[in-house]
């Protein structure tokens, strides 16, 4: 293992960011770790269910109330085409602030379970090969190493952008 | 401090005076026209009146006559806020017992030396 | 220190707006010939105002423009001049043209030079005209201080020697003799000398009156207008003499003493002469956006009456105290229900009427949109040639700004088309039997949580007959087809459909009606049209108070709520199965009334699982949208209430047949169904793929 790759491992919440280290917060899915910008994250809540909205794809769940504001609900899972599961006492909502063409939006993602925040500098991210995996490579920012454990980075601005959900419905006359 | 009573039927004019006074130090009482002004001024002793001439409910002029009438504002500076550049206003400002004028349009700066004249 | 005053330009852009609206009212009721004193003089105040505030806040050519108008309102209301229509006819165009120009300065935008120059002239034309005097520029103040100050240095700088005797009476002007030797003495090396002699014997001495005579010396090199100005206020009440002596030591009189010389104390300010205005070109806005700078435009603030934020405080610390009430109640011992319940009555009680009063520090009176249909009807029906008397009723009626501010245009052109279309040619009413003078009525009353507004006019009325014929050649009725009155009359909404024979530049080429509908609609609103061929049409608009709240019934699909808004609900029903009538491979249809309605199976479009899909089990509810109507097949009817409209656009995107969302009661997300929205996503759904159908799509 090239030990240039190590990365620092930081406990939850206090650390300093050092030089050009980003801070991630990671959570699983499916038995994998992945990661997204702690500076997007607004807020963690526990498992709600969610209004439906008429015609959208699946792993759009619905909407949410969150303390007033209609929050859309995307289940990771069913987005990476994982096989869906029922909620269990460790799935979580993370909130996320997203940016997007039209300015930034407030989104939650359905995950599995949270897991810790990492600093890791960028001089430690390596590529994404091409997994051939249920994970489509545009939306991943780069992998990570951390404790002997690989992470993937998220870039979540690409993966809600890429797939058009937040464009408006075509006039279809 | 010195209590200015400000005397005009103009928002921003008001607005702008106010502003300009209490950054300088002035207490400001605001009055929207004559009869409010003679009401606020029989209220509360002021030391210096600065009123636009032409308002409804009493005009600067008679503003400034009434308030001669009243023994603690016998020898208060006044000043008339005037657009007018002809005579007959100023005088007959002055026969109502006005001190002086100040002729719009005047800067803050413009104000605040006129008043610090006026209160030595 | 140096203060911004552009802090107050906001201040004084809208007083001044306001300004122009009491000048104009004013103006517009002004009998001409015998004008009424306090009216001219409101006009004067208001023109007064402007001009000062804008020399004041910088704007000279404002300053300059509106001189002239205060110039002419002053011999008015003097009476050195005559009050007659072509003058205020004038006045009241040197209103529009301050309005561009002010609007122009707040904005920062051009406005039309030469057609304010045109009204500029016209109103020197007037003044020229009305008087002997030719048009004063105000500048007589720095002329006349120009030749004070030549004579003075026509003389060597020799000392000034001067004699200051105030009139016993000086303080009751509030002077002070001390200041104004301290402000001589500021202007240059001096001695002051007190003369006592005027003093009487001390029983006789007046504590109030001035006694004391000064002479004073003074440096040479101070200008006599500088002299001058120190004793500018005092000049009626004390003897003043100035004496230079001469660079050889003879004494010369300065100017005589107590000239009137006007000089301003504040001289720099005043422009020499009348500025050019600025020929910045710009497009012609006079017939868009007029009133964009009275209440309503672009302004994020908003005038509240007092009355109403002491009505709010009020109320909030009565919900204070059902706070503290409830909060009492929690005892984990005994649990007293019945006060819990009085509680929560009176809590219920309390955020409803926290919550009208909050919206109506939002609302304005209808008047500040109405008020420009005088002056317009005024222009319009003159232009026309046709004579019509205005009448407003329910000016008073309040709605929130923001609705206020968005149907003022739409307002605009559904006058302009009454005017235009409606009201018919003196000559043509006469034949008809009908008065030469048409009336058009502006009414405004609430109704419910809404405000309705009315357009009536006794004109023509809608013609029934080319309305179908156009609507035949447009191919959106059936040669066969016969349309019932009230769904004739709607056909004036569609996009392009105007039956003006000739296309008046007045109201546009038939865009208008349906933009104004689409308008409406965008507010929550209803518009619909009543007419009566010969005898006249009244156009009749719905609004909701509020644009964030709406009264809604809510609705069950399966295991989903949804929320319809009333304002869309024609009526709901139980299925008579009789009625279906089913249309091979297309949509199925309700008879309701002699009229065929597509039936919404709302579960299918949404992708919901129903309690049943079998019509006679559940309820039709009908509703109306873009013109069409549809029955929604639902499983059940819920309650109605109130909701708060959230934007679904927020944070997602906006979806086909829903026009928001609320949060229920138990903080649940509800989507809100959009009536026309969901009619036109059902004709999609049932549409065969047949390109030539295109044709008939709305």
């Amino acid at each position: 293992m090239d030990t240039s790759m190590n990365a620092q491992s930081i406990e939850l919440g206090m650390t300093d960011n050092v030089g050009n280290a980003d801070q991630y917060l990671t959570f699983l899915l499916n038995g994998e770790e992945y990661g997204v910008d702690i500076l997007r994250v607004q807020e963690i809540k526990g498992w709600m269910p969610t209004t439906k909205i008429p015609n959208t794809p699946e792993y759009i769940r619905g909407v949410m109330n969150l303390r007033g504001a209609i929050v859309p609900i995307i289940d990771l899972r069913l987005r990476f085409n994982m096989p869906a599961i029922e909620q269990t006492a460790t799935t979580v909502v993370i909130v996320l602030k997203v940016e997007s063409e039209a300015g930034e939006r407030t989104i939650g993602f359905v995950v599995d379970a949270v897991s810790e925040v990492y600093n890791v500098s960028a001089e430690h991210f390596k590529a994404a090969p091409d997994f051939g995996s249920q994970v489509h490579t545009d939306f991943i920012r780069a992998l990570a190493t951390v404790d002997e454990k690989m992470i993937i980075l998220l870039d979540i601005d690409r993966l809600v952008g890429s797939d058009g959900i937040l464009q408006a419905p075509n006039a279809s006359h | 401090m010195a209590n200015v009573l400000a005397v005009d039927d103009s928002a921003s004019m008001r607005q702008m005076v106010s502003f300009t006074l209490k950054g300088a130090g002035y207490d400001v009482t605001e009055a929207v026209d004559g009869q409010d002004a003679l009401d606020k001024a029989r209220a509360g002793k002021v030391d210096v009146v600065l009123t636009d001439v032409n308002m409804p409910n009493m005009d600067g002029i008679e503003l400034i006559r009434q308030l001669r009438g009243l023994p603690q504002y016998k020898f208060t500076p006044m000043l008339l806020l005037t657009t007018e550049s002809g005579t007959d206003k100023k005088a007959e400002g002055k026969a109502a017992g006005a001190t002086g004028w100040l002729v719009k349009p005047f800067n803050p700066d413009q104000l605040l030396a006129t008043l610090a004249k006026v209160l030595g | 220190m140096s203060i911004d005053i552009a802090q107050f330009h906001q201040v004084f852009f809208e007083e001044s707006f306001e300004g122009l609206e009491v000048m104009e009212s004013g103006l517009l009721d002004l009998e001409v010939g015998q004008p009424d004193a306090e009216a001219i003089n409101s006009i004067f105040r208001a023109a007064h105002s402007i001009k000062g505030g804008s020399g004041t806040f910088g704007f000279t050519a404002i300053g300059e423009f509106t001189h002239l108008l205060e110039t002419l309102l002053d011999e008015m209301r003097n009476g050195t001049r005559e009050v007659t229509r072509e003058a205020v006819d004038v006045l009241l165009l040197a209103v529009d043209s301050l309005r561009e120009m002010l609007s122009a300065a707040r904005d920062g935008a051009d406005f039309d030079a030469e057609a304010v120059a045109a009204v500029h002239a016209k109103l020197e034309q007037q003044l020229a005209a009305g008087s002997a005097v030719p048009v004063t520029p105000a500048v007589e103040a720095t002329t006349a201080s120009a030749s004070a100050s030549a004579s003075a240095s026509g003389a060597a700088g020799g000392e000034w020697t001067i004699a200051f005797a105030p009139h016993p009476n000086l303080f009751a002007t509030g002077n002070d003799p001390v200041r104004i030797l301290r402000e001589l003495r500021a202007l240059g090396d001096s001695r002051v000398q007190a003369d006592l002699s005027g003093l009487p014997p001390y029983a006789e001495f007046d504590p109030e009156a001035c006694y004391v005579r000064w002479t004073i010396t003074l440096d040479g090199t101070v200008e006599e207008s500088a002299i001058r100005e120190v004793f500018e206020w005092v000049e009626d009440d004390a003897d003043i003499h100035l004496e230079r002596a001469s660079a050889a030591g003879a004494e010369v009189p300065g100017s005589a003493c107590n000239d009137a010389v006007d000089e301003a104390v504040a001289a720099p300010a005043l422009t020499v002469a009348p500025p050019p205005v600025e020929r910045r070109g710009g497009e012609d806005r006079r017939s868009g956006e007029r009133r964009a700078g009275a209440a309503g435009g672009s302004t994020s603030s908003i005038r509240v009456d007092i009355g109403k934020v002491d009505s709010l405080i009020n109320l909030v610390g009565e919900l204070v105290i059902t706070q503290s009430m409830l909060g009492q109640l929690d005892d984990p011992e005994h649990v007293d229900f019945d006060k819990l319940r009085e509680g929560l009555a009176q809590l219920e009680r309390n955020t409803r009427e926290l919550q009208e009063s909050v919206m109506r520090i939002r609302m304005l009176p209808i008047s500040f949109s109405f008020n420009r249909f005088p002056r317009l009807v005024r222009d319009l029906s003159s232009k026309l040639g046709k004579e019509v008397e205005l009448k407003i009723v329910g000016e008073q009626t309040e709605l929130d700004k923001t609705v206020l501010e968005k149907i003022a245009d739409p307002l605009v052109h559904l006058v302009r088309n009454a005017l235009d279309h409606g009201i018919e040619q003196p000559d043509r009413r006469a034949a008809a039997g009908k008065p030469r003078h048409g009336t058009l009525t502006l009414a405004a009353r609430h109704e419910g949580g809404n405000i309705v507004i009315e357009i009536s006019d006794d004109g023509a009325g809608l013609d029934c007959d080319r309305l179908l014929a156009k609507a035949r050649e447009r191919g959106l009725v059936g040669a066969d087809e016969h349309l019932p009155e009230d769904r004739n009359h709607e056909l004036i909404f569609h996009p392009g459909f105007s039956t003006a024979k000739e296309i008046s530049d007045v109201s546009g080429r038939g865009v208008g009606m349906d933009v104004v509908k689409r308008n409406i609609k965008e507010l929550g609103g209803v518009i619909d049209i009543q007419s009566k061929f010969g005898a006249g049409s009244t156009i009749r608009i719905r609004l909701p108070l509020t644009l964030a709240i709406l009264d809604g019934q809510l609705v069950r699909v399966g295991d989903q709520t949804y929320i319809v808004p009333l304002v869309s609900i024609i009526e709901s029903l139980q299925v008579d199965p009789s009625r279906i009538k089913s249309v091979v491979g297309a949509a199925e249809l309700y008879r309701l009334r002699g009229e065929y309605i597509p039936i919404v199976r709302l579960y299918k479009l949404f992708g919901i699982e129903p309690e049943s899909s079998s019509l006679e089990d559940g309820l039709l509810v009908v509703i109306e949208g873009e013109g069409q109507r549809a029955g929604i097949f639902i499983d059940e009817l819920l309650g109605q209430q109130q909701v708060v409209i959230k934007s679904l656009e927020t944070n997602y995107r906006k979806v086909d047949g829903i026009s928001g969302a609320t949060i229920l009661g138990d903080g649940t997300v509800a989507m809100i169904m959009d009536a026309g929205g969901l009619i036109a996503l059902n004709r999609q759904a049932h549409k065969p793929a047949n390109p030539s159908d295109n044709v008939k799509a709305a």
